[in-house]
């Protein structure tokens, strides 16, 4: 089956925390019988699956499949309507509409993945340590994300880019900051409210220490809201890249990427050529609903209590 | 003389959808009530007893469904009774109080505005008088300075005086039938005593008819003309509160009478006749020398003061949560620390486990002054694992994300010097068998396991590292009394089989009488009395520690000693069942 592995690389980080419990048992088939359950459980979580590994496939297979070369130009054959051919139609210079499409949805995953993943990295470590400790961490740590917070969030990673430089790296590390005071405050409200808990009483009186608390006690605990958290924040991500590259922050012509596409085709709509803008900007809206869906299944995926 | 009953249940099924298909929670329910008759219905947690109360109530959840049967009160089919009638019924004819009074209450509305609430809604007052009929309930339920609490907020009040503002608002429209759910668990000995004199006055004055729902046979045997033991929802027996405990005719009454702990009872007499375990457990000898001395323990918890606070406000030093506790603890020996909530008794034992700092006085352990070991380098100290705890509430004690296997394994692998897999796969196994657990269970979550294997799970993870000293914190408070009777001679046998020394929180007496060699009293932080079991159970010395006792309820007077003398207590025996 080649959906393991796929999901293995469209959720990256929860899989951690079960490996340790992996250990005890026949991890892996385990782990494959439960993805088949929670997959079967509602049609709605099956579809999202399907269509998120479909992404996953194009982003990963990328340049293999394409048809055409998505940055040569062909100025015979511009601005042609959608055909058997050039299935999403040709741009201004002749470029194949349908390659481009599929070329950008790895940079685009790409950016997302990595401005989540940072920004659950980061603010779980934060919400964690604020949560568990209290005291001068929390105010620390809370004022510092009430400080990103008090900025809109999309202004904020516009000064960001344009501070920093118009790089792909920096729409990655603009976008996981604004991210990352979602998942602090999660993890911190969560964790504050277990910290008391018997089970991390019984946890320290058989010689865990504080951080090992965190970590293998506590933290698990707190996937299954921060799942929903994290499939809602892939969306937002891609979103806010194509954001900005659509407004000329970050990525730049002649690179593929469905923001960049959405602007350049913007220009043409007015005169009847609407295949430039539509099929990146309905293929970046498929792509953010599906992970705005993928949210019940992977929080189900990583809750014991869904295994009865 | 009036033969119609008030409430009459015939053939009662009531099923739940769930998951699994469709649950049958409920069936062939059949008893009656007469007005001004008290009945309880008896049972362990999912008998269906507060199912059968939820249904005549019509509030069952939206996945319970009344699937036959009748329920007629008064006349009325309540199971076809349309929704606003019901809605008329309930708070004037029909009143209901629950577990929890707490919760029952809203915080965010005074309690006299709740009891207006009730009577504006049963057009049992006006905007003119409301006040006036509010505060005269409050009097009724013997609220201290009624004026003055009607405008307090429930988080104001101590968990008793919430039960009795929510029985104000439940009487407060003159019903007819009362139906209390577990009213006073949660609440300790001489509160539930309290309230439960109360209701029972309330009662007799208006000739108001009682349906108690508990797990306690003693309270219903002090407060019910009859009794209805249900099991797996049905009911297995029905008889008058005097001939159900001399006499019980079902097996399953005789077990859950014989579990329950009394003082004519030993630890092995609440097991099921058919038990292997007869012989009386042994008692470990007790060493001359300590194991725990606890010297002038305080603990005083500040108030938490902003830099404003600190700089501006007076300082005004709390009452202390523990103040100077001294006792000692002998190797072998099974100390009983005993009060209700809030007296201290949960700070003394976080403090001796080192999850809390001490404000003062000294915990000397194993020969040294633990109380100086900062709480960050205990956790890996070698006393660390030389004394576990068990704790009260088992489902709340384990990891939700560890199976038991790996919740028993966590301080073997932590503290103890097993780390290859066979050895430890084998060490948590011999736990299990010691435990009674089955292996089989291991591989489970904490949401797949019962009450009862929860408890033993927690008690496995505590022995795993073989400590000196184990401090069990109520450890069978949630648990049903056929399961607490289990698990009690479990604690007994290890303590034999290991030579554990227990010291053994709780508020129910009987229970420390079975398990514990001394017992102290404690009351506000204060140790109030200190002796051997047997003396201070039958012969008090202070004031509080017989209060404490005889707030007890019991099926004893009545029943299982005839020839004991008969108390002067009204509240222990059941007058004649007044039928008008």
């Amino acid at each position: 089956m080649r959906v393991d592995p796929t999901t293995g690389e469209a959720v990256p980080l929860p899989a951690a925390p079960q490996g340790t419990q992996g250990r005890w048992k026949d991890a892996a088939g385990e782990r494959l019988r439960l993805f088949v359950y929670v997959a079967r459980g509602s049609t709605t979580t099956m579809l999202a699956m399907a269509m998120a590994t479909l992404f996953v496939l194009v982003a990963i297979l990328g340049p293999a499949i394409l048809p055409f070369d998505p940055l040569a130009s062909n100025p015979q054959a511009a601005l042609q309507p959608p055909s058997a051919d050039h299935w999403f139609g040709t741009d201004n210079l002749g470029r194949d509409v349908f390659s481009r499409v599929l070329a950008a949805t790895r940079l685009d995953l790409g950016i997302a993945f990595g401005a989540v993943a940072l920004s659950f990295v980061f603010g779980s470590l934060i919400g964690a340590l604020s949560g568990y400790f209290g005291g001068w961490v929390d105010a620390v740590f809370g004022r510092l994300i009430d400080v990103i917070m008090a900025f809109p969030l999309f202004v904020l990673a516009m000064g960001i880019v344009a501070a920093a430089g118009n790089t792909v790296e920096n729409i990655v590390y603009a976008t996981a900051i604004i991210n990352l005071p979602f998942y602090a405050r999660i993890v911190r409200s969560e964790i504050a409210i277990r910290r008391e808990a018997g089970f991390v009483q019984a946890a320290r009186l058989s010689g865990n220490g504080d951080l090992r608390i965190i970590a293998v006690h506590l933290f698990p605990n707190v996937l299954p809201p921060l799942m929903v958290q994290l499939s809602l924040n892939l969306g937002w991500a891609m979103l806010n890249a194509a954001g900005l590259s659509f407004i000329g922050l970050g990525v730049r012509p002649p690179t593929p990427e469905w923001g960049i596409m959405v602007a350049e085709g913007s220009n043409f709509i007015i005169s009847g050529e609407w295949w430039l803008a539509l099929f990146p900007g309905a293929t970046l809206m498929l792509a953010v609903f599906t992970f705005n869906l993928l949210g019940d299944g992977l929080r189900d995926l990583v809750d014991p209590r869904q295994r009865t | 003389m009036n033969d119609v009953p008030l409430l009459q249940i015939d053939d009662l099924a009531v099923t739940f959808e769930t998951r699994g298909g469709k649950v049958e929670a409920v069936r062939n329910v059949s008893f009656q009530l007469k007005k001004g008759e008290a009945l309880a219905i008896v049972g362990e947690s999912g008998s269906g007893k507060s199912v059968t109360s939820y249904a005549t109530m019509r509030i069952l959840d939206r996945n319970g469904t009344v699937a036959g049967g009748r329920i007629t009160f008064g006349g009325m089919d309540l199971t076809t009774a349309s929704e606003a009638a019901m809605s008329d019924l309930r708070g004037r004819e029909l009143s209901m109080i629950f577990q929890d009074p707490r919760s029952a209450l809203n915080p965010i509305r005074t309690v006299g505005r709740q009891i207006e609430d009730v009577l504006l809604r049963h057009s049992q007052a006006t905007r003119h008088d409301m006040r006036a009929k509010a505060i005269e309930m409050l009097r009724k339920v013997k609220i201290a300075r009624p004026e003055e609490r009607y405008h307090a907020y429930p988080f104001e009040l101590s968990g008793g005086m919430c039960q009795r503002v929510v029985i104000a608002i439940a009487l407060a429209c003159d019903p007819q039938l009362l139906i209390a759910d577990e009213p006073t668990t949660g609440l300790d000995v001489t509160t539930q005593k309290a309230v439960m004199d109360l209701a029972d006055d309330l009662r007799r004055q208006s000739n108001l008819s009682l349906l108690l729902i508990t797990h306690d046979l003693g309270l219903a045997a002090t407060y019910c003309d009859r009794i209805v033991v249900m099991e797996r929802g049905r009911i297995v027996e029905a008889a008058e509160a005097r001939t159900l405990f001399a006499a019980p005719r079902h097996p399953y009454t005789r077990r859950l009478i014989a579990a329950m702990p009394r003082r004519s009872a030993g630890l092995r007499d609440l097991l099921p006749p058919g038990d292997t375990k007869r012989a009386p457990p042994t008692r470990p000898a007790i060493a001359a020398e300590p194991l725990l001395v606890v010297d002038k323990l305080t603990k005083t918890f500040g108030p938490k003061l902003g830099l404003p606070g600190r700089l501006f406000g007076k300082s005004e030093a709390p009452a202390p949560a523990v103040d100077r506790l001294s006792f000692i603890l002998h190797r072998g020996e099974s100390l009983g620390l005993v009060g209700e909530s809030g007296c201290g008794k949960s700070t003394t034992s976080s403090m001796i486990m080192r999850l809390l700092d001490p404000t003062a006085g000294q915990i000397v352990f194993h020969g040294e002054r633990i109380d100086q070991i900062p709480r960050a380098r205990f956790a890996s100290s070698p006393l660390r694992a030389r004394m576990q705890m068990v704790f009260q509430d088992h489902t709340a004690s384990l990891n939700p994300r560890f199976t038991a296997r790996r919740s028993i394994a966590d301080p073997i692998l932590r503290l103890g010097r097993r780390r290859d897999r066979r050895s430890l796969d084998q060490r948590v196994a011999e736990l299990a068998e010691k435990v009674s657990l089955p292996p089989e269970l291991l591989d489970r979550f904490p949401h797949q396991l019962s009450g009862g294997q929860k408890a033993r799970v927690g008690i496995a993870r505590a022995i795993a590292l073989s400590p000196d000293l184990l401090i069990l914190d109520e450890p069978t408070a949630a648990l049903d009394v056929s399961v607490q009777a289990v698990v009690l001679n479990l604690l007994a046998d290890l303590r034999a089989e290991m030579g554990l020394s227990y010291l053994f929180i709780s508020h129910d007496l009987e229970v420390v009488r079975l398990l514990c060699d001394r017992v102290i009293v404690m009351r506000a932080g204060v140790m109030v009395e200190e002796g051997l079991t047997g003396e201070v159970l039958t012969h008090p010395r202070a004031d509080y520690t017989r209060e404490l006792i005889d707030a007890i309820p019991s099926i004893e007077p009545d029943s299982a000693l005839p020839n004991a003398p008969v108390t002067d207590d009204p509240a222990a025996g059941v007058p004649a069942a007044p039928v008008r």
